[in-house]
C-alpha cells in the first residue's frame, strides 16, 4: 500500500464532557473508497468533519496530504482546496445560481479566469445530468438536484479527496437514486479518494473498497464490503446491521 | 381501471362585488359598523376644512403678511417669500445657485446608485466625481467662484450632506463592528461590544453637544475640527452602532451550513464575508436597516440645538421674520413635506429592492 493520503493518529474529540472521538486511527490510501456507518451520535460525522477542520480535534494528529491540521490558517484553507464536501442539507449558496455556486470556489479561491470556471462548471453540471438547470436559483430545484449541484461544487475545485456526510439522508425516497448514482459513477470513473458516512447498504456493497462502523465514538470494526455484510465480528455490528437491513 | 379525472380547470372565481365586498369588510359586525360610521364622520369633518385651508382659501402671491391673513386659508405667499432663506439659509443670496446644483448633483448621484445597472465598478468613480463637485460648488475658492465659509451653509443641501455622508460612513462603519462583536478574536469583540453599548446608551442630542462643547476641550491647543464636521461624526458614530446590532442580526439568521459551505470550498474569512455571509445577512436586514437610515435622515434636524443651519433651523429662522410673523404653521408643513418625499422615496425603494432580491427561495 502506498503512502497514505489522510492519517487519524490517536484522535480525540470532546463536546464538552461528552467523548465524541476516541482514540481513532485511520489511514486512507489514495484513491480509497471507504463508507463509515454507525448508529446516529456515534462520532462518523464528527470524524469526517475534522477531516477538513469544520470541527477541531483536541488531541492526537491529522494529516491531510501530507499537511498536519493545525490552528494555521492559510494551512486549512489549503487543505480545504483539495477536499472537497458534500453535507447532508447541500449548502447551496441560496442568492447565486447554480452556475455562480460552482464558479465561486475556482474564481476567488483558484483564480481562475471567469470563462474558464464556467467552462469546468458546465463540464460538471453535465456530468451530474443537469446542465439545463445552470441559470436557476437553489431554491428553485428539488433536493436530489440540488444535492447533484452540491456534488458538482465540490468537483469543480477539482479535489484529492471527497467527503461525503449524509449525503442522500435529507432526500425524499424518489430522489436517493439519482444522487448515488452520480456517486456510484464518480467512485467508478474518478481516481478520487473518497470517504463516504451513509447508511445506503446497496452503494456501500457496490462501491465501497472498506466499510468502517463506528459506535460511541469509536471505529469498531472494519472490512472489506462483502464480509462485514455477510459475516459481521463485533455484536455492536451485528445489532446495527440487524436494525438497518429489515 | 384507470379514473378518468373530472377535475375544474380552474380556482373558483374570487370575485366579489362591491357591495358584497363593504358588507364583509365594513359592516360586518355592529361594532364594525359604528367604527365604519365614526371614521367617516371623522373624515368628513376633517377634510374639507383642510382642503380648503390648503388650496381654496389659500394665498399664494400676497405681497405683505396683512393681505395673506385677511385670506383666512394657508398663506403660501409666505412659503414664496421664504423659500430660499429655507432651502439654502444663509448662504450668500447671490451665489445660491452654487447650493441648488449641489442639491441636483447629490439627488442625482443618489438615485444613480439605487439603479442596479449602475452597481459597477464605474460607481465609486462617479461618487468621487460628485463629491468634488459639491465641495467645489459649496466653498468655492476655485474656478472664480467667491470662498463661502461652511458656517453659512444651511438649509437642503446641509440636510443632504450630513445624511448622505452620515449613511455612507455609519453603514460600513456599521458592517465592522458587527463582524467584530461576532469575532473569535477577544479583543476585537470586546472593544466592538463597549463601543456599541456606549454610543446605545447616549441620546444623540447629547453626543452632538459632547461633540460641540466637549470634543475641542480634549484636542491638542491649536488644533480645531471644524463644527460641522464634528457633528457629522457624531451622527456617524451614533448610526453606526445601530446599524451594528441589526446587521448582526442579520447574521444570525444565516445558517451554519452556510459558513461551512464556504468555508469547505477553501475561502478565506473575507470572501466568506463578502460573497456568501453579508449579501444574504444583508438582504434578511433591508426592512431595519432602512428605517435606520429614515431615523437618521430625519435625526439631522437635531444639529438645530449646536447651531447648525440645517432645513429645519432655516425654517425657523423664516418664521421669525418679523415682516411675517405667524405663518409658522405653512412653514413647517414645508419642510415636512420636504423631509416626507425624501423619507417615502427611499421607503418605496427598499420594497421595490427586496422585490428585486428575490431569488425564489423560501425558508
Amino acid at each position: 500500500m502506498s503512502e497514505a493520503i489522510i492519517r487519524l493518529v490517536d484522535v480525540n474529540k470532546w463536546y464538552g464532557q461528552f467523548h465524541v472521538l476516541r482514540n481513532i486511527n485511520l489511514d486512507v490510501a489514495p484513491s480509497e473508497r471507504i463508507v463509515i456507518c454507525g448508529p446516529s451520535g456515534s462520532g462518523k460525522s464528527t470524524m469526517i468533519r475534522c477531516i477538513n477542520r469544520l470541527e477541531e480535534h483536541q488531541s492526537g494528529r491529522i494529516i491531510v496530504d501530507g499537511v498536519e491540521l493545525t490552528n494555521d490558517l492559510k494551512q486549512v484553507e489549503a487543505i480545504r482546496r483539495d477536499v472537497g464536501m458534500v453535507f447532508q442539507h447541500f449548502n447551496l449558496f441560496p442568492h447565486l445560481t447554480v452556475l455562480e455556486n460552482l464558479t465561486l470556489g475556482p474564481v476567488w479561491v483558484l483564480k481562475k479566469s471567469k470563462a474558464e470556471a464556467e467552462a469546468t462548471a458546465m463540464k460538471y453540471l453535465e456530468r451530474v445530468r443537469i446542465p439545463e438547470q445552470a441559470l436557476k436559483y437553489p431554491g428553485q430545484l428539488s433536493g436530489g438536484q440540488q444535492q447533484r449541484v452540491a456534488i458538482a461544487r465540490s468537483l469543480c475545485m477539482n479535489p484529492k479527496i471527497m467527503l461525503f456526510d449524509e449525503p442522500t439522508s435529507a432526500l425524499d425516497p424518489e430522489m436517493v437514486k439519482e444522487v448515488l448514482d452520480v456517486m456510484v459513477g464518480l467512485a467508478e470513473e474518478s481516481g478520487m479518494t473518497m470517504l463516504c458516512v451513509t447508511h445506503e447498504m446497496g452503494f456501500a456493497r457496490k462501491v465501497a473498497d472498506r466499510v468502517i462502523f463506528m459506535d460511541q465514538g469509536e471505529i469498531i470494526e472494519e472490512n472489506v464490503p462483502d464480509a462485514f455484510f455477510d459475516n459481521p465480528q463485533n455484536d455492536r455490528t451485528k445489532l446495527f446491521l440487524s436494525q438497518i437491513l429489515h | 381501471m384507470a379514473r378518468i379525472s373530472t377535475a375544474p380547470d380552474g380556482p373558483p372565481s374570487s370575485h366579489v362585488g362591491a357591495w358584497a365586498w363593504m358588507r364583509a369588510s365594513l359592516f360586518s359586525s355592529p361594532l364594525n359598523t359604528l367604527l365604519t360610521v365614526l371614521v367617516l364622520w371623522l373624515l368628513l369633518m376633517a377634510v374639507p376644512a383642510l382642503f380648503e385651508w390648503l388650496f381654496i382659501r389659500a394665498d399664494f402671491n400676497a405681497s405683505n403678511a396683512q393681505e395673506c391673513r385677511e385670506s383666512g386659508g394657508a398663506c403660501w405667499a409666505f412659503i414664496v417669500e421664504k423659500h430660499r432663506l429655507i432651502l439654502f439659509g444663509v448662504y450668500p443670496y447671490d451665489e445660491q445657485w452654487r447650493p441648488l446644483l449641489a442639491t441636483i448633483i447629490l439627488i442625482g448621484v443618489i438615485v444613480c446608485s439605487c439603479m442596479r445597472r449602475f452597481w459597477k465598478p464605474y460607481l465609486g468613480l462617479i461618487w468621487l466625481a460628485a463629491l468634488t463637485a459639491v465641495a467645489i460648488l459649496m466653498w468655492g475658492g476655485v474656478f472664480g467662484l467667491s470662498h463661502v465659509e461652511n458656517d453659512r451653509w444651511g438649509g437642503l443641501p446641509l440636510t443632504l450632506i450630513l445624511a448622505t455622508f452620515g449613511i455612507a460612513f455609519a453603514f460600513p462603519l456599521g458592517l465592522l463592528l458587527a463582524l467584530g462583536r461576532r469575532s473569535d478574536m477577544p479583543a476585537v469583540k470586546a472593544l466592538c461590544v463597549v463601543y456599541i453599548e456606549l454610543i446605545r446608551g447616549v441620546p444623540l442630542i447629547s453626543l452632538l453637544f459632547m461633540s460641540s462643547v466637549m470634543l475641542p476641550l480634549f484636542l491638542p491647543e491649536g488644533f480645531s475640527i471644524d463644527k460641522l464636521l464634528r457633528a457629522q461624526i457624531a451622527i456617524i458614530l451614533f448610526a453606526a452602532a445601530y446599524i451594528a446590532e441589526t446587521v448582526r442580526g442579520g447574521l444570525q439568521s444565516i445558517p451554519r451550513g452556510q459558513y461551512e459551505g464556504a468555508e469547505s470550498l477553501g475561502l478565506s474569512y473575507w470572501q466568506q464575508m463578502r460573497k456568501i455571509i453579508l449579501p444574504q445577512a444583508l438582504k434578511v436586514v433591508i426592512p431595519p436597516l432602512v428605517g435606520i437610515f429614515i431615523s437618521l435622515f430625519k435625526d439631522t434636524s437635531l444639529v438645530v440645538i449646536i447651531g447648525i443651519f440645517d432645513l429645519t433651523q432655516a425654517a425657523k429662522t423664516a418664521v421669525a421674520d418679523a415682516a411675517w410673523r405667524g405663518f409658522s404653521t405653512e412653514a413647517y408643513l414645508f419642510i415636512a413635506f420636504i423631509y416626507f418625499i425624501f423619507c417615502f422615496s427611499i421607503s418605496r425603494y427598499s420594497q421595490s429592492l427586496e422585490r428585486q432580491l428575490q431569488t425564489g427561495y423560501q425558508r
